[in-house]
């Protein structure tokens, strides 16, 4: 074979890699804190990618006004959980959470929106908006649910993400975007050229793998939340405030969607349901490192990316099929692997 | 025959609905479509909601059958009729290749796998070429009886539901015998299953091809009821749907499959017609309903509709009670060649650093009762698992009637009559007592899936059951037989495992801190029933803390401190012992 293509291809598939080296990240992120396997992690790719391009062609996106719903039922459903005891300080902290940011949002988006908005803006406000959703999503769908089993989690999650898509199509249509590019800087190499745009997403992907091994290895507020995962109960009883640590953990599983959506929306059209498949290739890669270990998620990330762009190259019509066979031998050593340790299950 | 009564009902009813004059023919195509994602349904039940196998990929199994079919009749011009048997032979060989990769996944990697060979597939059949690619395949023959052709709606109508009837019919018999004890009790775990003989993976194997022919069986009648084949039936969100509606009846019940393929087919139907009145023209706002319910339906109602809608039932559908009279023939003795029941010797156990059981050496004669204490964390638990075969030792022997058992799996030394109970009480809570303690005689019958679904078991069930209702008198649970194990206090439940344990019709009988949570007059009980035991010929090894009730009892006693033998002798002796005396007291008394 010819080494510029073979390049090429390593090129395309690094740069794919990083983008699920991130979504893999986000999923072992949540699953460590909350148990929950987050299938609409690809719809916080989409709703971010699609809102940035949205908002870059001066329209206000529909995915702003779910958030601010979302909040109002997350307020609903903070006052009658609490509805026993009343505080007044709880009352004005869901207030703030649900009420006042997600309309504050909302009245910074109309304020703002225009086709003359700076990127910068425009991605700030793409990344908040998916935030709220984020956060919102773990109010409503999982914390009333939070001690149930990781299957129940996992179906509750499948119904998350028919939701999301079917409220994606709403919002963005059926046709695809597209979305202005980060920067027009590009850098030559031999036969490779590396835009600006690939570059940032090697290196946000390098900097949140360190920032998450950093942040659980020797924060505070990161060994909380693995406590969190290991033993509600337990951590509930020294003190951990088990439900903040589930929308810690969507919240920034939700902003590195939106990320990796806007880093690649300029390099792809997306289209509203393109974010499941991208999130499922992520998926790969988090199940290769056993929804535990940041690192080994990354480079089997990266992976899986280049297999699927060498897989595109040579039999391009069994692509995803290689991509998703990939996973079962993985598994099967994965299993063998990992002692047979008796689960309590429901 | 009462028991059957309502089921005749229903298809009496089922029969009568096409014939009624003035019924849309559009209800029939929808009482269609519910039937063939019933008998899916039903499959996830007995994988999913009895077996604990979560599968997101039944869909695939679909496609099989559907494919097989659709090549054979078209390409071939094979009969429909001849295709059946190819398409379940197709669906079920998929499961084979699947399952053994599959069933072997653990924890929340099954379901994963699942999704991922469920996507993988649905390319396949949308890539390749012989499959029509992503256009599929049409001009499927109907199909026909004589010259009579089954095409429209409501003559295929009969073919699907006498197919969902005899699936529900054969799944609940399979579920209720002895093979589908063993099913129902994987949910729980392995460990006590195996402990009974269970070949658990080959249990898992089975249930997923049970699932996948059903699968296929209704990709089948789907091929031959829409006359073509193409990918989008069989994809991710099928096979999530088909979950969906399992979980909507109720995953652990078999009509819950036929009851959620019934509420969510007519609702997805309801959604489509109506919301674009309600919200414009936009398509697939129902996903979002439907995503939306999803989620909610698992915070109100986890367990579906079915279990609601029958503890809103005015009578309860009585049990049988089983004729004690029938005699079940005695467990064939393993040969032996040594004269001491059990013999250990330098059994050693390493986790990692730490040395669970350090050389551990000491015999079990026939008829004695052997105590084995020690402080908490001594090991005593660790050698039980090492002699029953949970854990495979790292040196030593540990024999059986001079039979090496150090490193059998559970299933063989069972097998040679060592039957125990668990320090964590390991009773599958939603089945009876008697079926529970029935899953003890496992190795005592010999009635396998094929037989049990036609029920040519009943005499060897009748044994079993009988056996199992002899044991649960033997310990004075009669009254307690039809309640649910997990309904029992915790001292009850460990009363159950030693009922399931006699089950095996053991030599050796090893209990796991059997008195903990018993009342005084009740470890009395448990005292005299363990003497009986030996009297009549059994020996005894058990691991307790009330000291009471260990001296009173034992008539040997061997100390464990930090995984080492400290001390061995008569109870009388172990008082005196100064060694035993500084481990559980501490040196200065």
């Amino acid at each position: 074979m010819n080494t510029t293509i073979m390049l090429f291809l390593l090129q395309d598939g690094i740069t794919n890699g990083a983008i699920y080296a991130l979504l893999g990240l986000a999923l072992v992120l949540v699953f460590a804190v909350t148990r929950v396997i987050l299938i609409p992690q690809g719809e916080f790719v989409t709703y971010g990618a699609l809102s940035y391009a949205m908002l870059a062609t001066g329209q206000v996106p529909g995915t702003v006004r779910l958030a601010v719903a979302m909040g109002l039922v997350a307020f609903a459903l903070d006052l009658f959980f609490a509805r026993k005891a009343l505080h007044a300080r709880l009352v004005l902290r869901s207030i703030a959470l649900n009420i006042v940011f997600p309309f504050a949002l909302l009245g910074l988006v109309y304020a703002l929106v225009g086709p003359n908005t700076p990127i910068a803006v425009n991605i700030a406000l793409a990344l908040l908006i998916v935030a709220a959703i984020g956060l919102f999503l773990y109010r409503i769908a999982f914390q009333p649910i939070a001690h149930t089993s990781v299957l129940v989690l996992l179906i509750a999650s499948v119904g998350c993400h028919l939701a999301l898509q079917g409220l994606g199509l709403v919002f963005f249509g059926a046709e695809g975007l597209r979305g202005p590019a980060l920067s027009s800087a590009a850098v030559t190499a031999g036969p490779l050229r590396f835009t600006g745009q690939s570059l940032a997403v090697y290196g946000l992907t390098v900097g949140f793998i360190v920032a998450l091994w950093l942040f659980f290895g020797y924060t505070r507020t990161g060994k909380a939340l693995r406590a969190t995962a290991v033993n509600r109960l337990g951590a509930r009883l020294v003190g951990i405030r088990t439900t903040l640590s589930g929308q810690i953990a969507f919240l920034l599983a939700s902003v590195i969607g939106a990320i990796s959506g806007i880093l690649i929306v300029p390099i792809t059209t997306l289209y509203y349901d393109t974010g499941f498949l991208i999130g499922l290739k992520g998926f790969i890669a988090a199940i290769i490192g056993g929804l535990v270990s940041y690192p080994l998620t990354a480079v089997a990330a990266i992976l899986v990316g280049i297999v699927e762009a060498f897989s595109s190259f040579y039999a391009s019509n069994f692509k995803e099929v290689i991509v998703f066979t990939l996973i079962l031998p993985v598994l099967v050593l994965r299993s063998l692997a990992a002692p047979q340790v008796e689960e309590e299950k429901d | 025959m009462t028991q059957r009564l309502p089921l005749i009902i229903f298809a009496l009813v089922l029969a009568v609905i096409p014939l009624v004059p003035g019924i849309p023919p559009f209800w029939i195509v929808l009482l269609d479509n519910i039937g063939l994602a019933a008998l899916v349904a039903m499959g996830l039940v007995l994988l999913t909601g009895v077996g604990g196998l979560t599968s997101f990929g039944q869909a695939a199994f679909c496609g099989f059958g559907a494919y097989t079919t659709a090549v054979l009749t078209t390409a071939y011009g094979v009969s429909p009729w001849l295709t059946l048997p190819a398409s379940l032979l197709v669906s079920g060989i998929a499961a084979v290749l699947l399952g053994l990769v599959t069933v072997r996944l653990s924890g929340h990697y099954l379901p994963l796998g699942t999704i991922a060979w469920g996507i993988g597939l649905f390319y396949l059949f949308s890539k390749l070429e012989f499959l029509g690619r992503n256009d599929g395949i049409s001009g499927i023959p109907p199909l026909s009886i004589g010259s009579f052709k089954m095409l429209s709606p409501d003559a295929i109508y009969y073919a699907i539901w006498v197919a969902v009837l005899l699936a529900a019919l054969l799944t609940m018999n399979l579920l209720d015998s002895r093979t589908g004890r063993a099913i129902r009790a994987l949910r729980r775990g392995h460990i006590a299953a195996e402990a009974f003989g269970v070949q658990t993976p080959r249990a898992k194997l089975l249930v997923f091809i049970y699932a996948a022919v059903l699968a296929g069986l209704s990709g089948w009648l789907y091929a031959h009821f829409q006359r073509a084949a193409n990918p989008t039936p069989f994809g991710a969100q099928a096979g999530i749907e088909y979950l969906f509606i399992a979980v909507v009846g109720g995953a652990g019940y078999v009509w819950g499959g036929v009851l959620g393929a019934g509420i969510v087919v007519i609702l997805k139907e309801v959604l489509q017609s109506y919301l674009p009145y309600i919200f414009g023209g936009q398509s697939q706002l129902e996903t979002i309903v439907f995503g939306i319910m999803l989620v909610l339906l698992l915070q109100l109602a986890p367990q579906g509709v079915w279990p609601w809608l029958m503890s809103k039932l005015p009578f309860k559908p009585a049990r049988k009670v089983p004729d004690t009279s029938v005699k079940l023939e005695h467990r064939e003795r393993a040969p032996g060649t040594s004269s001491v029941l059990l013999h250990i010797e330098k059994a050693r156990k390493q986790f990692g650093g730490v040395l669970a059981v350090n050389d551990v050496s000491f015999d079990v004669n026939a008829r004695e009762i052997v105590a084995l204490i020690g402080p908490n964390g001594a090991g005593k638990s660790t050698t039980f698992n090492l002699i029953t075969g949970v854990l495979a030792a790292t040196s030593g022997k540990i024999a059986v009637l001079g039979n090496e058992v150090a490193n059998a799996p559970p299933q063989e030394v069972v097998k040679l009559g060592v039957s125990r109970t668990f320090q964590h009480v390991k009773l599958v809570p939603d089945m009876t007592v008697l079926e529970n303690v029935a899953i003890g005689a496992h190795l005592r019958g010999n009635s396998g899936a094929i037989s049990s679904m036609l029920r040519l078991d009943r005499t060897d069930e009748a044994k079993l059951l009988a056996e199992a209702a002899r044991q649960i008198a033997r310990v004075g649970l009669s009254d307690q037989i039809d309640q649910l194990a997990g309904s029992l206090s915790l001292g009850q439940q460990r009363i159950v495992e030693i009922a399931r344990a006699l089950c095996v019709d053991p030599m050796l009988l090893l209990l796991d801190e059997p008195a903990a949570g018993l009342r005084h007059m009740e470890k009395q009980r448990l005292a005299a029933l363990l003497r009986q035991l030996r009297d009549g010929g059994m020996s005894v090894l058990l691991v307790e803390h009330d000291m009471g009730f260990v001296m009173d009892l034992a008539d040997r006693i061997v100390v464990l401190d930090f995984g080492t033998k400290i001390a061995e002798g008569t109870p009388a002796a172990i008082k005196r012992n100064p060694d035993v005396i500084k481990a559980y007291l501490g040196a200065a008394a």
